[in-house]
């Protein structure tokens, strides 16, 4: 019944659920981007400069890939607080908290993937490059362009992980109703509450996003198999 | 002991190697290369597996330095010795596709990206037909013409080539023997890996003999091939393993 009370709030556009989605999209979309205008030109820098430390900077951003979202949420809350070094944002429970709190989760993931991927093409180019003379800036574009493919589904690894998160963006974001209320909120705090198919719902528009966006990264990848080799 | 090959005759001097070793953790790669690259006669190195001919073209190129020695590169009229290209033993082709890798070093060499000059180069290893396709999924033959075409696209000084013929069926490898003995003709100054004796007579160059990171001959190709100095040399040619 409550399967059935989830197809019936999907299909008749019910506009609190769009909201939700709405805004979950937002959020997610907004820290991937944040997250990549970080991540990206951090792991190509860490790719291919050398400086000391950097094995352990690598390291670190390996094991940052794993950092668990409730502790994301609670260094982020602490930050943006009334009394913590950023309150006077007054960011605290607004979606603006919530995108840094997901970018912070997922920069360390795109950063590690990028300087995994430039740094093996890089690996494989240097001869070729020195070779043919290409100039610093002109490698950097060439690696860059050579791995968009790589790139492309690195971001959508990063967006499947903000977008399936809950415990960072509930303590940042509060959520609060038609405000901060993102998928994985609701359908935690919906569960809660008993309200079955709205939380079924709102989990069959997650999966669906989840699985569009898994089949988006596999096409690029057979894509660019059989387009750039 | 060395009779310098090109020296003596009317051949330039273009590169000089002394004394050069070059070594590689603990262990000697090269060892007391005396060389002379010289303008007007292909050189062909020559030399069994892991004898050090990548190596030695590595360092000529200038991607390595010498652990010892000294490397002189010396003026020549109508050569510039500071535009190398370099055909790789394994070239890596760039994701994208065969004439975009052409573009590609036509713009890192300074050139405009002119199609009617990336279709002539592919043209001129017959890879017209497949400027379209993405170079990876080429054949090693066809990426080792690219590889080529890519070097020929820096109109460079000096060429070096290691082993281009290698993964080439015998219709391809005088395809591309000719094309390099085309480049000689205008002047550009080749270096040449190979361990195919027939090719190495056929270009009729310079030979530098390499056994072990050592040059035991440097000699023009017709001297090498009927009066090798060397017993190591007289082994190599008749086939037999030279360590
Ligand atoms: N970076 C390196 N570190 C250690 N050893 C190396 C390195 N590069 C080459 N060698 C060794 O030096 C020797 C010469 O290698 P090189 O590649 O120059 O030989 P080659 O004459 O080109 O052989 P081939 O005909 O198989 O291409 C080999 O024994 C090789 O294993
Ligand atoms: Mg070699």
């Amino acid at each position: 019944m409550d399967g059935v009370g989830a197809f019936s709030l999907l299909l008749s556009g019910d506009p609190a659920l769009f909201a939700i989605v709405r805004l979950s999209l937002f959020v997610t979309l907004s820290a991937v981007m944040l997250a990549a205008a970080f991540g990206l030109p951090f792991g190509a820098f860490v790719a291919l400069t050398q400086f000391r430390g950097r094995g352990g900077v690598i390291v670190a951003l390996n094991a940052l890939m794993g950092l668990p979202p409730v502790v994301v949420g609670l260094l982020v809350f602490l930050a943006l607080s009334r009394s913590g070094p950023l309150g006077f944002l007054g960011l605290l429970f607004t979606p603006g908290a919530m995108i840094i709190a997901q970018a912070i989760l997922i920069a360390p993931i795109i950063a590690a993937l990028t300087r995994q991927v430039i740094e093996d093409l890089w690996v494989e180019y240097c001869d070729e490059f020195t070779a043919m003379d290409v100039s610093p800036l002109g490698r950097v574009a060439a690696l860059l362009w050579d791995g968009r493919f790589s790139l492309v589904t690195i971001f959508l690894a990063g967006f499947g992980r903000a977008a399936a998160e809950v415990g960072a963006v509930m303590i940042v974001g509060g959520n609060i109703d038609g405000f901060t209320r993102v998928m994985t909120t609701t359908i935690a705090l919906e569960t809660s509450k008993g309200n079955l198919p709205l939380a079924i719902g709102l989990g069959l528009v997650l999966i669906a996003i989840v699985v569009a966006v898994n089949t988006l990264a596999w096409s690029v990848r057979q894509w660019s198999e059989r387009h750039a080799g | 002991m060395l009779d310098g090959g090109a020296i003596g005759r009317t051949a330039q001097p273009v590169m000089r190697l002394h004394g050069v070793g070059y070594r590689s953790g603990n262990t000697d790669i090269l060892s007391d290369v005396e060389l002379t690259i010289a303008a007007g006669v292909p050189t062909l190195l020559l030399g069994p597996n892991g004898s050090g001919k990548t190596t030695l073209l590595r360092l000529l190129m200038g991607l390595i330095g010498p652990s010892e020695g000294r490397v002189d590169v010396s003026a020549v009229d109508g050569v510039n010795t500071a535009r190398r290209a370099f055909v790789f033993q394994k070239p890596v082709m760039l994701k994208r596709s065969t004439a975009a890798n052409v573009s590609f070093a036509l713009s890192a060499a300074g050139f405009p990206v002119d199609p009617l000059v990336v279709a002539s180069l592919l043209q001129r290893v017959g890879l017209a037909a497949l400027a379209d396709r993405p170079a990876r999924m080429l054949s090693g033959g066809e990426q080792q013409r690219l590889a080529l075409a890519r070097a020929l696209a820096r109109q460079p000084g000096i060429l070096f080539l290691d082993e281009p013929t290698a993964s080439l069926d015998p219709a391809q490898t005088k395809a591309v023997e000719d094309v390099v003995a085309a480049i000689a003709a205008t002047g550009v100054i080749i270096v040449m890996a190979t361990h195919d004796l027939g090719q190495a007579r056929r270009l009729a160059g310079d030979v530098v003999f390499l056994v072990g990171g050592r040059v035991l001959e440097q000699t023009p190709a017709t001297q090498f091939f009927d009066q090798p100095k060397t017993q190591a040399a007289r082994r190599f040619l008749a086939g037999d393993l030279v360590i």
